[in-house]
């Protein structure tokens, strides 16, 4: 049970695949303007890494070494294109949120780079385990983002304005805020890191 | 097939700055951050990713336009968009490695992960979502996505040689510890995207 | 005081001034400027300015405490950011304004990059188009000028791009200051006083800000207008903050090209650009977005116009 435990737990901070792996930026960024788009993203990303950490895992042995990364890319697009056209019947306002960043799911790189390190290695049940942990850390680093954008750059957190009289700064819902906010985000942590080793 | 001069122009500024694949659409960020540390293999790279969408901009506007749609497999788009991007990729490879072997050597985990290269397929979807009405090509829509294919790859490049030219004279500087390398990156193409914002809304 | 890190970088090696000299010069240059406003936009001009230059030095002072690196606040070059910041907003800002847009300039445009001699962009400008994108009404706000309590006066460019046909500004009153506009950028007489005085001195040289002025002037008179060669291109080169940004931002000693090559390069660029932004994009003035692009562009331009060492290939 430890062991699973571990396999979860790992991708929520230690390997964060946002903010420690720095994978899987291109969504992160484009979808992080409120916080509804980004646990839709978060959720929509998750599915798609336990699908196909599941599957790869299962077949780990059929699959031959040379043409690994196409097969995997199959599977993958299949389970993006279940989602898609789940997202599409069941909200479309999300849909249309999140634009061309659903099919992208595809080149996500979080998503190839769990199947090619790991699960085409490991286990069912681990890789099961793994997914889960890393979709849930992705989630979270999406929360967290979005979080600070709809803040600073709306006034609120999830369409609720929570001071009157803040003046929102709008360029944390542009692209050049994204990118802001990943910078800083990213060197808080450093220096966070910093900090402990050096102690 | 008409093909509108205005048109073209707006397609160029928007996707070389406007909406540029890096800074504003985000596409391709990965490998922006990662190869952007030198000017030389950055180029490469770019040209190479120019290269790629340009073709795979022409391959999916035939799929999309003679396969997918007659066939009413719209919905298979992002497959068989992969796929086509992913054998291309993988031939591409081959040639170089065959042709030119310290090319290869040079762009070592990179070349293969121009297939995942979000750019690649992100225009590839953006042409059949703009320039495909109801399904059916628009006036003019080959020559608008090769068009798009294009400018799309040149902002790709304009961005990775500002980058990269930023980051090798930062080489010399003492930039804080905390922000080195990536979070400081971030930074500056944070604020390129804020000063590429200068061409919002133009209008020819 | 000797910075040694500014010299890896920097251009001037054969220069004797130290680089605080040439920071305080420079604020020195744009006194006149700042005069000027007070007369024409009041005392509102004077608070921004005095709010714009002391959150700057704070803010570089608290940075470099915080990063435990030398505090340099005397060097000039945090004044001069918080002053540029200052002289390109308008008079009637909420007092935060200005301090946000110092705060942003000195952390994000310059102590982030390890401080002076080593950021890329230009502070105040990194500053100013960060306001613009976040608080954009009150960044267009203008004060009407010499009526001290009006406000939202729309600059002659503002009114050139919405296409209302008003009565021409005589050139004059462009020149002298008395039209709707940012603080420091109005009064093009004290401007080109101050110009005229690094330009004597030496402290800037005449490629950046001929090359820039030559180039919008050129490309309006071109395409201004509908039909070609029939451009204003007096009103473009007296109008928008074109004069303020050519001799006194875009020829940072930091952020600009080594060479004269480079230099012309540069200059030639952010004219190209400015006059771009002004005819069709969607923004009435372009200096600060040019300026930022150019000086993002710098050491590629730099890179390709180096002196060649002599015996290399």
């Amino acid at each position: 049970m430890k062991k699973y435990f571990y396999e979860f737990s790992k991708g929520i901070i230690r390997e964060n695949p946002t903010f420690v792996l720095v994978l899987g930026l291109c969504p992160t960024l484009a979808v992080s303007i409120s916080v509804i788009n980004g646990i839709g993203m978060g959720i929509a990303a998750t599915f798609v890494l336990l699908g196909s950490n599941i599957i790869i895992s299962l077949i780990k042995t059929v699959i031959p070494d040379r043409i690994r990364i196409p097969c995997f890319i199959v599977v993958i697009a299949t389970f993006v294109t279940i989602v898609e056209m789940t997202m599409k019947a069941y909200s479309p306002a999300l849909n249309r949120a999140l634009g061309i960043y659903v099919p992208l799911i595809v080149v996500n790189c979080i998503v190839l780079g769990r199947v090619e390190a790991y699960a085409q290695k490991a286990t069912v049940v681990n890789s099961f385990f793994d997914g889960l942990g890393m979709g849930l850390g992705f989630t979270l680093a999406l929360i967290l983002i979005s979080g600070i954008r709809e803040f600073l750059g709306a006034g609120k957190i999830l369409g609720h304005t929570l001071f009157k009289g803040f003046e929102p700064a709008f360029v944390l819902g542009m692209p050049s805020g994204a990118l802001l906010a990943i910078g800083l985000l990213l060197g808080f942590f450093n220096l966070i890191k910093m900090r402990k080793t050096c102690k | 097939m008409q093909i509108n001069i205005a048109q073209l122009l707006a397609i160029f500024i928007s996707a070389v700055f406007v909406y540029n694949v890096i800074l504003s659409r985000f596409l391709g960020l990965c490998s922006f951050i990662a190869i952007s540390k030198e000017t030389k293999p950055a180029l490469a790279m770019s040209l190479a990713v120019m290269f790629v969408i340009t073709m795979s901009s022409i391959l999916t506007w035939f799929i999309y336009n003679y396969l997918l749609v007659p066939f009413n497999l719209t919905y298979l788009r992002t497959i068989a968009f992969i796929l086509v991007i992913a054998t291309f990729v993988q031939f591409v490879e081959m040639v170089i490695r065959k042709f030119a072997p310290p090319l290869y050597r040079f762009f070592g985990i990179y070349l293969p992960l121009i297939t995942v290269n979000c750019a690649v397929l992100g225009v590839a979807v953006l042409n059949t979502d703009m320039f495909f009405v109801n399904g059916k090509a628009a006036q003019g829509s080959f020559i608008y996505s090769l068009f798009q294919g294009v400018c799309v790859g040149l902002g790709y490049t304009l961005a990775m040689l500002l980058m990269s030219g930023i980051r090798e004279r930062l080489d010399l500087c003492d930039v804080p510890k905390a922000v080195k390398d990536f979070p400081l990156a971030f930074v500056i193409a944070s604020i390129m995207s804020l000063s590429f914002m200068g061409f919002n809304g133009f209008r020819f | 005081m000797k910075n040694n890190l500014f010299v890896n970088t920097s251009p001037h090696l054969h220069r004797k001034e130290s680089v605080s000299k040439i920071m305080w010069m420079v604020v020195l240059s744009l006194v006149p400027s700042g005069i000027a406003a007070a007369y024409i936009f009041g005392l509102s001009a004077l608070r921004v300015i005095t709010l714009g230059v002391i959150s700057a030095v704070v803010s570089e002072m608290f940075l470099q405490l915080a990063a435990k690196r030398k505090v340099t606040i005397l060097d000039g070059s945090a004044v001069l950011t918080g002053l540029l910041l200052a002289y390109n907003l308008p008079a009637h800002v909420p007092f935060w304004l200005p301090i946000a847009g110092s705060v942003f300039a000195i952390a994000i445009g310059k102590q982030i990059f390890g401080g002076l001699g080593q950021n890329i962009f230009n502070p105040a400008l990194v500053g100013r188009v960060f306001l613009m994108a976040s608080w954009p009404k009150y960044m267009v706000a203008f004060t009407q000028p010499m009526n001290y309590d009006a406000i939202t006066s729309a600059t002659p460019l503002a009114i050139l791009k919405e296409g209302r046909a008003l009565e021409k500004i005589p050139y004059l009153n462009l020149f002298l200051g008395n039209r709707g506009g940012c603080i420091g950028e109005v009064c093009i007489l004290a401007l080109l006083i101050g110009a005229a005085f690094l330009l004597i001195k030496g402290y800037i040289s005449w490629h950046i800000p001929a090359s820039y002025i030559l180039t919008v002037g050129l490309f309006t008179y071109i395409f201004g207008a509908k039909a070609l060669f029939s451009g204003d291109w007096l009103f473009h080169i007296l109008s928008g903050g074109l004069i303020l940004g050519a001799f006194f931002m875009a020829t940072d000693y930091v952020t600009s090209p080594l060479t004269a090559k480079g230099q012309v390069v540069f200059g030639i660029g952010c004219g190209l650009i400015t006059a771009i932004i002004r005819l069709w994009g969607g923004y009435p003035e372009g200096v600060s977005y040019a300026i930022l692009m150019m000086n993002a562009a710098t050491p590629i331009i730099d890179r390709y116009t180096k002196n060649r060492v002599y015996g290399a290939k």
